[in-house]
């Protein structure tokens, strides 16, 4: 096992978690390689995401429409923000290829918001690109263990 | 302060808590109401079940909800379509728990009853212990009533009641308006999204037909679209209008232009799908079917309302699906081409992602102004619900009564005809 990429990783994702927790959306913009796709699809055994329904399936474009949306101040389901904790753990690297790096971990969500604590549960897995030092982030997938059944509105970034 | 002493509306006849320009609060928050409405509506009327794209081979089945009562809408060997409660006759158990799927029988998991795929019984495992006072013929899964419109289905547990184009009446010219977003392709639904609000279904009933809402609810959306989009989605004030279609059932015309969209083929193709259009000519589709799609990759300029439990609502099937009196299921159906180009589905799919779902940049705001009517409609014990707008102007049409486009004229068609079937 590769610890050193383990842990460059776990550190690398943990900071992107950390930056939507606290709403450091510039920087979380910045994480992203320019065609990277943030995708939550819906039925778990689904690969073809491009052809098929998903709760969201962003590109750049879209990724900053729903920053824009999260800070603009005209969404009655964004303001007040909800407050998130989010824990990631259970890292394991999938493989590399092409010096992109695949990476799956699980993600703890809970959401405060007004008067109700919600908690959503995702398996994630990373395609981070390399970048001299760093990484961006080429795909993150985003499978939540209860896709297939009714979500609460979700007015945050998973 | 707390109230000790019921409120004297909690007692009146259903009759007296619709009037012509207001409905009572207690339509949200009486437990008893709920309880009343799902005999008297829901298992009283045509309620929608699936569009049959959803069920598209023999032996594809879909299961879903008449009101609390689980059922499974399924496609026979001979293609007829069943609507079999979900429920083994035997002993009780669902016999379907897939969202979805395709198979040759239902499998009680209990004891191993075996139904065909038009509900009768098939097998029971050693059936000697019964001796010969099994009768399999007067067993099968309950099956109700189904009649279908332009690939619309819909079920009742009544026998009695009228056929379902009678029920439709003039709602059923803006169904076939509504299914030429096919644009010459099956209209096929692929996937939806699922969404729960805290509220009373009525209140998502009502805002199918409210344009009212549009320009304040969603603007974050409306700050997310270019400004062609932008000006097209800005029609609080223009020509648009609201019909009452009889029955409950509703039309509000949002975008006039949009009605037929087979009509005015001709039309500058809007910026946004510029590049949609582009890439149809480069597959080689001629210039009209090419527009006829770009027309139909946006979706009809109308929200079609049918009482109880379904809306054709601009590019998207909306269902709702009551819980409890405080709770309410939402499916958006999406719609794409059956057959058609991936590319212009692929664009149906993105804008559906766009507004619609938990996710969405329009759907959570809704719900969120739902949740918070239901909750004010907890302050005070003894209000009402205005639903007098638009009705100066408001005058008679072929097909019912017509007004302006943010008039309340859908959600007075509803609650009279839930009135009627209240008070029935």
């Amino acid at each position: 096992m590769n610890l050193e990429l383990l842990n460059h990783v776990s550190a690398f994702i943990w900071q992107e978690a950390d930056m939507l927790d606290h709403g450091d959306f510039d920087a979380w913009l910045a994480l992203w390689a320019e065609k990277g796709t943030y995708i939550i699809p819906i039925d778990p055994n689904e690969t073809d995401f491009e052809n098929t329904l998903n709760y969201a399936y962003d590109d750049h474009h879209m990724r900053k429409l729903r920053v824009q949306r999260l800070i603009g101040g005209e969404s009655i389901s964004t303001s007040p923000r909800a407050r998130t904790v989010r824990a990631l753990s259970r890292f394991r690297v999938l493989g590399e290829e092409d010096g992109v790096v695949t990476v799956r971990c699980a993600q703890n969500l809970r959401e405060f918001r007004k008067d109700v604590l919600k908690h959503y549960t995702a398996d994630i897995t990373f395609q981070l690109k390399r970048e001299g030092e760093c990484f961006k982030i080429q795909r993150k997938l985003i499978q939540l263990i209860n896709s297939t059944d009714t979500l609460a509105g979700i007015g945050y970034i998973l | 302060m707390t109230n000790l002493i019921e409120t004297v509306n909690l007692a009146s006849s259903p009759a007296d808590l619709v009037l012509h320009d207001r409905v009572h609060t207690s339509l949200y928050t009486d437990a008893r109401l709920f309880d009343e409405e799902l005999e008297k509506v829901f298992y009283s009327t045509w309620i929608w079940v699936a569009h049959a794209s959803e069920i598209p081979d023999n032996g594809s089945y879909k299961s879903t909800y008449i009101g609390k009562q689980p059922v499974i809408v399924v496609r026979d060997r001979k293609k007829d379509v069943h609507v079999l409660l979900n429920r083994c006759r035997h002993r009780g158990a669902t016999v379907c728990e897939h969202k979805k799927g395709k198979t040759n029988s239902f499998v009680c998991p209990y004891h191993g009853w075996s139904y065909a795929l038009d509900g009768s019984l098939r097998g029971v495992p050693h059936p000697e212990s019964y001796a010969d006072c099994l009768d399999k013929g007067e067993l099968p899964l309950v099956s109700l009533r189904v009649e279908q419109y332009n690939g619309m289905i819909f079920a009742t547990f009544k026998d009695d009641i009228e056929p379902l184009v009678d029920f439709l009446g003039p709602a059923k010219k803006w169904i076939d308006l509504f299914m030429k977003q096919g644009a010459g392709y099956g209209v096929k639904v692929s996937g939806e999204h699922r969404f729960r609000f805290p509220g009373n279904w009525k209140i998502q009933l009502e805002n199918t037909t409210d344009a009212y809402h549009f320009p304040l609810v969603h603007k974050s959306f409306l700050s997310s679209v270019d400004e062609q989009t932008l000006e097209l989605f800005d029609f609080v004030k223009g020509p648009g209008y609201v019909e009452d279609l009889g029955n409950g059932h509703s039309v509000m015309v949002m975008i006039p232009d949009l009605v037929d969209l087979e009509a005015n083929l001709d039309l500058p193709i809007p910026e946004r799908f510029e590049a949609l259009a582009d890439e149809l000519r480069a597959e080689g589709i001629e210039e009209e079917q090419v527009r006829r799609i770009v027309r139909a990759v946006g979706g009809s300029g109308f929200n079609l309302n049918l009482f109880p439990n379904v809306a054709c609502s601009m590019a998207f099937f909306r269902v709702l699906q009551p819980v409890s009196v405080n709770e309410t299921e939402i499916h958006h159906a999406v719609i794409t081409m059956d057959g058609g180009p991936a590319v212009a589905n692929r664009y149906r799919l993105r804008l559906h992602e766009h507004f619609q779902g938990p996710m969405g940049f329009g759907t959570p705001d809704d719900s969120e102004a739902w949740e918070r009517v239901q909750k004010g409609a907890q302050a005070g014990t003894d209000l009402w619900i205005m639903l007098n707008r638009g009705l100066p102007g408001e005058k008679e049409s072929e097909d019912g009564l017509i007004s302006d486009v943010s008039a309340e004229t859908g959600m007075r068609a509803a609650y009279q005809q839930w009135k009627k079937m209240m008070s029935a």
